[in-house]
């Protein structure tokens, strides 16, 4: 069962990467683009958290930078009260067992050369290279059983399968280490609407049956809404707000979540003519030249003069709710 | 009133090294002018190669039979000098993708004034002006010093703007959108679903919209098909469609989206995969799916029938050999 002790806490995380400038020499000093800049979030056992926002926003930079897939600049992310960030490579890896992750397009996250027995036990070689074959093939068996592959299937290619049935596959292969969070980045942007709901299922059914955490990156607001206990709203690698789930839709805090609830088209034709769209204006600006102050003032409807002086900080409003405004 | 366009038994074949496959198989519909018209559908359901026999565009192994009639004039296998001026003047269509269908080496203004020097025989200048005015009445800001810039210039959004001016070029009596929004952000989808409403309003033409968004539907069609394995399961007015759904699928596609506006809990889900168009069941396309299958099902293809609705003053036409009655 879920207790409540904290899993993981990021603080002041920043990923900035180095850009060239068009024409650069090589002596040329490169941009910075601050992909993440400044995150700080916790996360309890047995919690989903959700992270949504546009392309662009930082929000798979931010999932790679803490598993340390990409390098950070400063911050920290404390996992069970040790520092990932400052491991060496060797103590990074002993964790790695801990912190799965699946990935957007299932097939290209498989390799097209091995069986599906081969890629779900590949885990096991790594982390547990002593564990006898016949352990290994138990294993394997269990692990596709339960996200309801045919064991029988264990000697088939990846392209045999379906996209539903390969993100099945690559959720096996995550579970298989018995990890105590997994990272899912758009796990289910790539696949069908009724396979969706499958694949959602699936994942709601493995964190209630194994007690695990789950970071859920997505783009669409109602499947994060659906699978998550509290929601992250990133824009230009800040955070605009953190909510529960149900507070989040039904009184959006920041401005910025207020305008993507809006564009989310609603399954419901009257309840749609009902509503009214509020259109954000322009395009998102360049993550390498934000706005200074607010990063969202450029198009944000209540925007005030201080809002470009002053960067807002996450401000704890009660009810579950965080809100980084100076206006609201 | 007569349509101003009537698809008759629109079948669409592929001639394959396995054999033939049948992607879109006797589909009818009208589209009347001025009037919007979505095809909701996952993939491989034929509902992009559907218009794509309707414009011409099928691959070379792939026949279509059955009848599309522009205004009364047979345009279904139409030579090609015939097809080539229904698509300049009476027909445009506009891509899930914008990159891939605008030419990365050509200006903006070079190839919108391709198609108006090409089929209006308009000067080069005159034909950039055109240009810009378009790219103004699509909302791009300062159209007139952007139309000289490169796609790869433009963001996401800003491209699909630039398609769809370009659609509007030879104003078309009927755009067709495959996907349009599929690739953007929901932000930038509702902002490009806004400017096809007022364009169509401004404009005056048809439009056809495809999609696998049930949303998107709702929002913006009058009419819908829906369809799956290529066959049309059912087709309506929106409203009714969405609010009394009689096929099993529909009903299936409904229960398995999550909604911003509901409470989570578990996802009623569609069991099994999407069709495998080599090797579709002799009755009906969904009959493997289907929880209310009979034995029938499997042997007998459904074809589409009108039905009455009771309370509503619509018709419907609905592809199951269970009545709705019995569905419960």
């Amino acid at each position: 069962m879920t207790d409540h002790s904290t899993l993981l806490k990021v603080d002041d995380l920043r990923v900035w990467f180095d850009i060239k400038p068009q024409g650069a020499m090589p002596w040329t000093k490169p941009l910075k683009l601050k992909a993440v800049d400044g995150v700080s979030f916790e996360l309890k056992a047995g919690e989903t958290l959700g992270i949504v926002g546009e392309s662009g926003c930082g929000k798979s930079t931010l999932a790679r930078a803490i598993i340390r897939m990409v390098p950070a600049e400063t911050g920290t992310a404390l996992w069970l009260g040790e520092d990932l960030l400052s491991l060496d490579r060797k103590q990074m890896r002993g964790h790695r067992k801990e912190l799965q992750m699946i990935f957007q397009d299932p097939l290209a996250s498989l390799d097209p050369r091995m069986t599906i027995g081969q890629i779900v036990a590949e885990p096991l070689k790594t982390h547990f290279p002593r564990m006898s074959a016949k352990e290994v093939k138990e294993k394997v068996r269990l692990s596709l059983e339960r996200v309801g592959i045919l064991p029988n299937m264990v000697n088939r290619y990846p392209h045999e399968f379906s996209g539903g049935q390969c993100q099945r596959i690559g959720i096996a292969r995550a579970l298989i280490v018995e990890p105590k969070l997994i990272i899912c980045d758009e796990p289910v942007s790539a696949l069908d609407v009724s396979i969706q709901a499958q694949v959602i299922n699936l994942l709601m059914k493995l964190q209630a049956e194994m007690g695990l955490s789950l970071i859920f990156i997505a783009h669409d607001l109602s499947v994060v809404k659906h699978i998550s206990d509290r929601v992250m709203v990133l824009y230009l690698g800040n955070v605009m707000e953190i909510s529960e789930a149900s507070q989040l839709y039904k009184s959006p805090g920041h401005p910025y979540t207020e305008a993507l609830i809006s564009a989310v088209p609603i399954p419901d034709p009257k309840a749609n003519r009902a509503r009214q769209v509020k259109l954000l204006d322009q395009d998102m600006p360049s993550p390498l030249d934000p706005p200074s102050g607010c990063v969202f003032r450029t198009r944000c409807p209540i925007a005030e003069v201080r809002c470009a002086e002053v960067k807002p900080e996450l401000a704890d409003r009660g009810n579950g709710q965080a809100v980084a405004c100076l206006v609201r | 009133m007569t349509a101003l366009l009537e698809v008759r038994d629109l079948t669409v074949r592929f001639a394959t090294q396995d054999g033939t496959v049948t992607a879109v198989d006797r589909i009818s519909f009208d589209l009347h002018k001025g009037e919007t018209l979505g095809v909701v559908g996952e993939s491989g359901s034929g509902k992009s190669q559907m218009v794509f026999a309707i414009t011409g565009l099928l691959a070379d192994n792939g026949t279509a039979t059955g009848s599309a009639r522009l205004e009364g004039q047979e345009i279904l296998n139409a030579p090609a000098s015939v097809m080539n001026k229904i698509r300049a003047n009476r027909i445009a269509m506009i891509f899930q993708d914008p990159m891939t269908s605008l030419n990365p080496y050509m200006r903006v203004s070079d190839q919108m004034a391709e198609v108006l020097v090409h089929h209006k025989g308009m000067s080069k200048r005159r034909a950039v002006q055109e240009a810009v005015r378009l790219l103004d009445a699509v909302r791009i800001p300062e159209a007139a010093s952007r139309v000289t810039m490169y796609p790869h210039e433009f963001s996401g959004g800003m491209r699909q703007r630039v398609m769809i001016a370009m659609s509007l070029l030879c104003q078309p009596d009927i755009l067709i959108a495959d996907e349009p929004t599929t690739a953007l952000d929901v932000t930038v989808q509702a902002q490009i679903m806004q400017l096809l409403a007022d364009l169509q309003e401004e404009f005056g033409m048809a439009i056809i919209l495809i999609t696998h968004d049930l949303g998107v539907v709702a929002g913006a069609c009058r009419e819908t098909m829906v369809m799956y394995g290529g066959q049309l399961m059912e087709y309506g007015t929106t409203d009714g469609i969405f609010e009394s759904p009689t096929h099993p699928y529909t009903r299936g596609l409904m229960r398995a989206m999550p909604r911003l506006d509901a409470e989570g809990g578990e996802l009623a889900t569609i069991p099994g995969n999407p069709p495998n168009m080599m090797n579709m069941p002799r009755g009906c396309p969904f009959v493997p799916r289907c929880d209310y299958a009979l034995d029938k099902c499997w042997q007998e293809r459904p074809r589409p029938e009108m039905i009455d609705m009771p309370g509503e003053d619509e018709t419907r036409l609905r592809a199951c050999l269970r009545k709705v009655e019995e569905l419960g």
